[in-house]
């Protein structure tokens, strides 16, 4: 029994161990977002194509989607923007949120680099950003047919990540169905 | 030179710090203005608070915290706006709950528990003196005891 309790330094040091081990793979840079399950938040800002029409959450409905949140001056957001116009090319729907950006730019990159958005929502202020609880371009949030934001995803979009999103997607829909 | 030196080490820090400026109502509203943005996490460069970082985020922020403030909103509606947004995660103090309690009272717990081990100690060890009283163990047999003798006749004989 005495022997025994001699082991309890070992125990812990190696239950330490343990711990640290794993949060050395940890990304703190993964928070879950808080509006997961949560309607997409209220707001009314002009499309970029077409500066007098306004957009609202009501015209994101009508299926399981992308957001991707974008800018013309955030360098990861150039890294994904090709693999993003092939998923549009596959037939999947994606929303762009362009971020805190100035449209004559944004409309340039999207001539030069293609355009794989449905609709470009101009968020020029950030407030529609500040309202999903963005905090670096780019993020790319699941929403199902109801505006409903099922997840989120800070970072670029490689093919890696993909897989991971098209099964939510995937997910979402049969839930939805 | 070194006048140059000591007036740019003088001025460094004012460079570095955010600098915002804002016009508050009255010293109480500002007060409560550093107090929030000195509690509340800037999501993107994460071991700062909002007030001291320079991330567009945390400037945004602070425009919000102050929109807030100037409009007279209590605190927890502003810690709520922040906690909607972008979760738990922002808060430096954060909230008792379930997930939280043991980071609350976990120290409090471990404290009980190591004064416990030291009375636990502490009680054994008195119990083992009580046990054997007059240091009995001491004591020799009469085979020590002669051996002993005899070590001792040596001794002063020398």
């Amino acid at each position: 029994m005495r022997k025994l309790l001699l082991f309890i330094p070992l125990a812990l040091f190696i239950g330490m161990g343990f711990f640290l081990w794993k949060g050395l793979y940890l990304d703190p840079r993964e928070i879950p977002s808080a509006l997961v399950d949560r309607p997409m938040p209220a707001f009314e800002l002009p499309s970029l194509t077409e500066p007098e029409r306004k957009l609202s959450a009501a015209d994101l409905k009508g299926e399981v989607a992308l957001v991707n949140v974008w800018a013309t001056w955030c360098p990861t957001c150039k890294e994904e923007h090709s693999f993003l116009n092939q998923l549009a090319q596959q037939g999947i729907t994606i929303y762009g949120i362009n971020y805190k950006d100035e449209p004559v730019k944004a409309t340039a990159w999207l001539q030069r680099y293609l355009n794989p958005y449905r609709e470009v929502i101009l968020d020029q202020e950030g407030r529609l950003g500040l309202d999903l609880g963005v905090y670096g371009a780019p993020e790319t949030y699941v929403i199902d047919a109801q505006g409903t934001i099922r997840y989120r995803h800070v970072g670029a979009v490689d093919a890696k990540v993909w897989k991971s999103l098209e099964a939510i997607m995937q997910q979402v829909q049969g839930a939805g169905a | 030179m070194s006048r140059l030196l000591v007036l740019l080490l003088l001025v460094a820090p004012f460079s570095w710090s955010a600098i915002d400026a804002y016009e508050f109502r009255s010293s109480a509203d500002e007060a409560r203005f550093q107090q929030l943005t000195a509690e509340l996490r800037c999501p993107k460069c994460q071991n700062q608070n909002i007030a001291d970082s320079d991330s567009p985020i945390a400037k945004d922020l602070r425009r919000e915290v102050y929109r807030m403030v100037d409009a007279g909103a209590p605190d927890t509606e502003v810690i709520d706006f922040m906690v909607t947004r972008y979760g738990d995660f922002v808060l430096y103090r954060p909230k008792v709950n379930s997930q939280t309690w043991f980071l609350w009272y976990g120290p409090y717990l471990l404290l009980g528990l190591g004064a416990l081990i030291i009375l636990f100690i502490v009680y054994t060890r008195k119990a083992n003196r009580r046990a054997k009283p007059g240091g009995d163990n001491l004591a020799l047999t009469s085979d020590e005891r002669a051996r002993l003798d005899e070590l001792l006749k040596k001794d002063t004989k020398a």
